[in-house]
């Protein structure tokens, strides 16, 4: 089957799934299963002075009742740990229950067991716990300042940690000398990763064998075992099975060891019975770690021409309440990294602050570090093209690195593998029709109808981090390889088991095709396994864009080492050279001579298990397991336009087209690729227009239920006009670079920058996002009261 | 979302849902249940008992009965919407129904667990009071009639007592020439309305008459009575119906949210008339 890569093949995960055959972790249930209810506090910040727990006791039906002194005095280890350690990073322990002091809304104070989920809440609502309110922070440049609320002892002013890229001296000096300086402040707002499947934990634990299996809403099962291994739980890795069934979306929000699966795991170890917990959706929206909170001064240096000579960033990051798992890393090598964007920058320097507030920690979101990287780079592209009176497109032009530079080593540390920025842009302006819609815009100015704009990003992603050596030179306590088993079965049909884990991204379609492309099988014979830490070794799951550029990989380095095994026993077979074999379209046959005589992929494997006429030295069976360590990020690329209308009576903006010429090297299904795309545009747009996790300052979430936390409705999205340019990576087999992030990475700045280009004859040179209806008005209508 | 625990009954009738609740303590009615059920999910709302109406018979349905248009309570949103009556006679109540919700609720949620629920934001309180409509509702001591204005007390307050059900609503049919208009900004996250206004324009003999009517703006719907008088016999063109609005629509204590403050909404609520009277203007069959 080859030439199965590259066709847009139905997902054949859907049929399933669209028929509500889908198994997630909430619809499982075991015999004697429990359900967990935590208690969460309602304050910001506060000490604990007491906790009342006998009037749940008391509820029927409850089973137990535990504070986080009880894990306290447990052997287990009761705290789940950040696993990226930068130089100076303050590690303040992180309870699964608070026993002294609280700092966020959410934040688990007790756990109620019961025999249903109703009465389990029920009682929870009956646990009284009194609290000594203490001072509350919720923005990381407040958090920073003299006289601000602290909240661990070990890290002063609220720093978890400092950070730098990029020499600064190189910088300071362009900035001497530049004739054309641009400065802005811009806050990259909070939000929720909001998958349609909150998270779930079913934990049970049998003290016959002392093993804990626990089925879990998991980006990254084997992540999962192990964190809970060496911090949360403490018993050892083998004696701990974790696995990811359907997961319903994950954004980054699954990626993470929360304290709760740790809970429900506890407990389950206390009380010998199975327990489960589910998040309810307002409950997950306090308690998933949330992306983004940035806030970030930055300003270009540039000659007469718009050429940049220097760039510096300062940001302040909030982390939220405690480190999550890979929280340090996202403001800092997933963000700092990704600042020359698309562009050929002789200096650059970013510093950044993380900074701890009394909110949600805040952890990798779709994107993770490169939607707000792109957000500053392309807002500062666009003020810099306004200030010096160049088209949007022309300061592009003069800036981008050229197709011919690659690779291309930037001040920030990447060294991009390949590109052709040139020519996605020159893709999406055509499709654009970009001097008509100029002559459009003017039109309209000149007749003084409602404003068009018309918003570029063009982005520059890091997929697929890489290689572990660098990953672990920078902090990162693991590596970020991965593996993949293939098991040929004898009569020729395979399981193949990936150490990735799809939440959506349609994995047991895609491996398939690169199983069948390359071993010249049906789509049918071949199976996908994921998520399961009892049939996979070990593997690093789905996140960054990752599982295409490094799981695919694995894949294909494995099946290789097969189809080179099979070519040993096919030239036995017949009393060939090896050399003289070649495996094409499935069939092993005599290089030059007539393909029919040969033998299939599957005739051979079953040769490899009957063993009973195989070459000397030659191992009976058909499996291997590949690990692929990259040699280096993968660089995806493209070029989207926005344009937008204004309505000036009302602030309200209305999506007219969105255009996105993506490059994310080969693709192996466009449809997929297509999906991707479609819902990661869609996702930025969300964070550009409508979402806000917001805090009140006294540390509430005022945006924690889907009343007032505004995610992207269909009919408000138009049906968007894509295509894409292929620049395959160089340094993979597949040739593939990854598109999970690319659309929310590009599409906030696209938006404003549409916005703000609307907006330009009313002096407007910046928005904050949300763009909401109210504060464009007012930007239109400064100083006035209605 | 796991409600606190309550006791489920279910009335055959308008007399046993009236018993039901002289019976219960701390009961609620639960019609489509699609304000209710949220409250209860988020614990906002802990009755000890729901009294099922949802399946009382003949009160649903849309009727005209002497030039009166006869809403039965159970009528859902997607039958007001629906309804041919309503589209030829009453059209601006089936416009504001098709802009609640989505269709699962608009199959669910009823007229009268809508106003009895009198969330200022949702969509059909100002059309009723455009409207004229009245509200009729039984009790153990007999049926009684309110107008919606007086129906509407305060925010999620209304006139109905503890032990009374809606049973309809009612809209007088005038022989004018009419035309129509509710216009929202909808909230993005829960698309309530932000700021509604529903218009309302005859002709006859005498002159043009207008109805205007805000939700969303204040904690209960607000009729714009001094636009109204302005533009009694207007000739309706742009300009007289932006001076009207510009001159003489007030609005005191406004809503205020994270998402739209008071100003602002008094704002909206000055653009959304203006082009909801035009709108209606424009439709005013000749």
């Amino acid at each position: 089957m080859a030439g199965v890569i590259g066709s847009a093949i139905k997902r054949r995960e859907d049929p399933a799934l669209i028929q509500g055959k889908g198994r997630f972790t909430d619809n499982l249930s075991v015999p004697g299963m429990q359900y967990a209810s935590i208690v969460r506090s309602p304050y910001a910040h506060g000490r604990i002075e007491s906790i009342d727990t006998s009037a749940a006791q008391a509820t029927p039906g409850v089973v137990a009742v535990f504070t986080g002194k009880d894990i306290e005095e447990s052997p287990s280890g009761g705290v789940v740990p950040t696993v990226w350690l930068l130089p100076t990073l303050k590690t303040p322990p992180h309870p699964i229950l608070a026993s002294e002091v609280v700092r966020y809304v959410g934040e688990g104070v007790a756990v109620v067991v019961a025999e249903n989920p109703y009465i389990a809440k029920d009682a929870a609502d009956r646990v009284s716990v009194e609290y000594e309110p203490l001072g509350v922070v919720c923005d990381p440049e407040d958090a920073v300042a003299e006289g601000a609320p602290q909240l661990f002892e070990e890290a002063p002013r609220n720093l978890a940690f400092e950070w730098e890229l990029g020499e600064s001296e190189p910088v300071e000096e362009a900035f001497t000398n530049a004739p054309k300086k641009v400065e802005l402040k811009l806050r990259n707002n909070r939000i929720l990763p909001h998958p349609i499947e909150p998270r779930s934990a079913l934990a049970s634990y049998e003290d016959h064998s002392g093993e804990l299996t626990l089925w879990l809403t998991s980006q990254n099962p084997h992540v999962h075992r192990l964190l809970m291994s060496l911090a949360s739980i403490g018993l050892p890795e083998h004696k701990i099975r974790v696995i990811a069934g359907d997961v319903g979306g994950g954004f980054g929000g699954k990626i993470h060891h929360y304290p709760d699966e740790a809970i429900a795991s506890w407990c389950s170890m206390q009380l010998n019975q199975p327990v489960k917990w589910t998040a309810t959706r307002s409950e997950g929206n306090l308690t998933d770690a949330h992306g983004r909170d940035h806030v970030t001064r930055a300003a270009l240096a540039l000659d007469e021409e718009g050429r940049i000579r220097g760039f510096k960033v300062e940001t302040h990051a909030a982390m939220g309440a405690y480190l999550s798992t890979f929280a340090p890393a996202v403001p800092t090598y997933l963000y700092g990294t990704l600042m020359s964007g698309q562009y050929d920058m002789p200096a650059i320097h970013v510093s950044v602050k993380g900074v701890f507030t009394n909110t949600a920690p805040v952890d990798a979101v779709r994107g993770a570090g490169r939607p707000e990287a792109t957000y500053v780079v392309e807002r500062l592209m666009d003020l810099a093209a306004t200030e010096l009176d160049l088209d949007p497109v022309e300061i592009r032009r003069r800036n981008f690195v050229a197709a011919d530079a690659f690779p291309y080593q930037t001040q920030v540390a990447l060294e991009y593998d390949s590109g052709n920025y040139q020519g996605t842009l020159d893709r999406a302006l055509e499709i654009a029709g970009y001097d008509e819609l100029r002559a459009e815009q003017t039109r309209r100015r000149e007749a003084g109808e409602k404003p068009l704009g018309i918003g570029f990003s063009t982005y520059i992603e890091a997929c697929g981090l890489a290689p572990s050596q660098l990953v672990g030179a920078l902090g990162a306590q693991a590596g970020l390889w991965e593996a993949a088993k293939i098991r040929v079965h004898p009569s020729g049909s395979v399981t193949l088991f990936v150490g990735t884990m799809a939440q959506g991204q349609g994995h047991k379609t895609t491996y398939a095709q690169i199983v069948a492309d390359r071993l010249g099988i049906d789509l049918e014979s071949i199976d996908v396994r994921e998520g399961d830490t009892g049939e996979m070794q070990f593997g690093m799951g789905t996140y960054g864009s990752r599982s295409a550029a490094v799981g695919g990989s694995a894949v294909v380095k494995g099946l290789d080492r097969l189809i080179a095994k099979g070519r040993l026993i096919a030239a036995h077979l017949m009393e060939a050279s090896p050399d003289d074999v070649v495996f094409e379209n499935g069939r092993y046959s005599i290089r030059g001579g007539d393909p029919s005589e040969g033998h299939s992929f599957g005739e051979v494997t079953l040769q490899a298990y009957l063993a009973h006429n195989l070459p000397e030295g030659t191992e009976p069976g058909m499996e291997e397991t590949a690990f692929y360590d990259p040699a280096n990020f993968t660089f995806p690329f493209g070029s989207h336009i926005a344009v937008v209308e204004v309505d000036p009576d009302t602030g309200e903006i209305e999506l007219l087209r969105y255009i996105a010429v993506d490059d994310c090297g080969n693709v192996i299904n466009p449809m997929i690729v297509d999906g991707q795309v479609q819902g990661g545009v869609v996702h930025g747009i969300g964070q550009a227009l409508w979402e806000e996790a917001l805090y009140d300052d006294g540390g509430q979430m005022i945006s924690a239920t889907l009343l007032d936390y505004a995610l992207p409705r269909a009919h408000k999205v138009v049906s968007m006009e894509l295509d894409r340019t292929t620049t395959p990576c160089p340094h993979n087999p597949l040739g593939v670079k990854g598109i999970g992030e690319a659309g929310a990475i590009a599409s906030p700045p696209a938006i404003v920058n549409a916005v703000v280009d609307a907006l330009k004859p009313y002096g407007i040179r910046h928005l904050e996002m949300p763009l909401t209806p109210e504060k464009v008005w007012r930007a239109i209508h400064p100083g006035e009261d209605a | 979302m796991y409600p606190a625990e309550f006791d489920y009954v279910r009335a055959d009738s308008v007399q046993e849902a009236i018993e039901l609740l002289n019976q219960h303590q701390d009961s609620k009615l639960l019609a489509g249940g699609h304000s209710l059920i949220p409250m209860l999910k988020l614990r906002l709302a802990q009755p000890a008992t729901l009294i099922d109406i949802g399946r009382i018979p003949d009160m649903e349905g849309v009727s005209l009965k002497d030039d009166v248009v006869q809403v039965g309570a159970l009528t859902t949103h997607a039958e007001l919407t629906d309804s041919e009556t309503l589209i030829s006679l009453c059209p601006l109540l089936s416009e504001a129904a098709s802009r609640v919700g989505d269709p699962q609720v608009r199959h669910r949620g009823t007229i009268g667990g809508n106003i009895a629920h009198a969330d200022p934001a949702s969509d059909l309180p100002a059309p009723l009071l455009a409207l004229d409509a009245t509200v009729h509702m039984v009790g153990k001591d007999g049926e009684r009639s309110v107008a919606i204005g007086d129906f509407f007390v305060d925010l999620l307050t209304t006139a109905l007592g503890e032990d009374e059900v809606i049973t309809r609503i009612t809209i007088p049919i005038g022989k004018d020439s009419r035309g129509s208009s509710y216009l929202k900004m909808e909230h993005p996250a829960s698309g309530y309305a932000v700021c509604g206004a529903a218009a309302l324009v005859s002709r006859s003999n005498d002159g043009s008459h207008v109805r205007l009517a805000l939700n969303g703006v204040t904690a209960t719907p607000c009729r714009g009575g001094a636009v109204e008088e302005a533009l009694k016999g207007s000739d309706l063109t742009d300009v007289a119906i932006d001076a009207a609005v510009d001159d003489h629509l007030s609005i005191s204590e406004p809503l205020s949210d994270n998402f739209a403050s008071g100003s602002f909404r008094v704002h909206l609520a000055h653009v959304w008339s203006k082009r909801a009277l035009k709108i209606a203007r424009d439709r005013v069959s000749e």
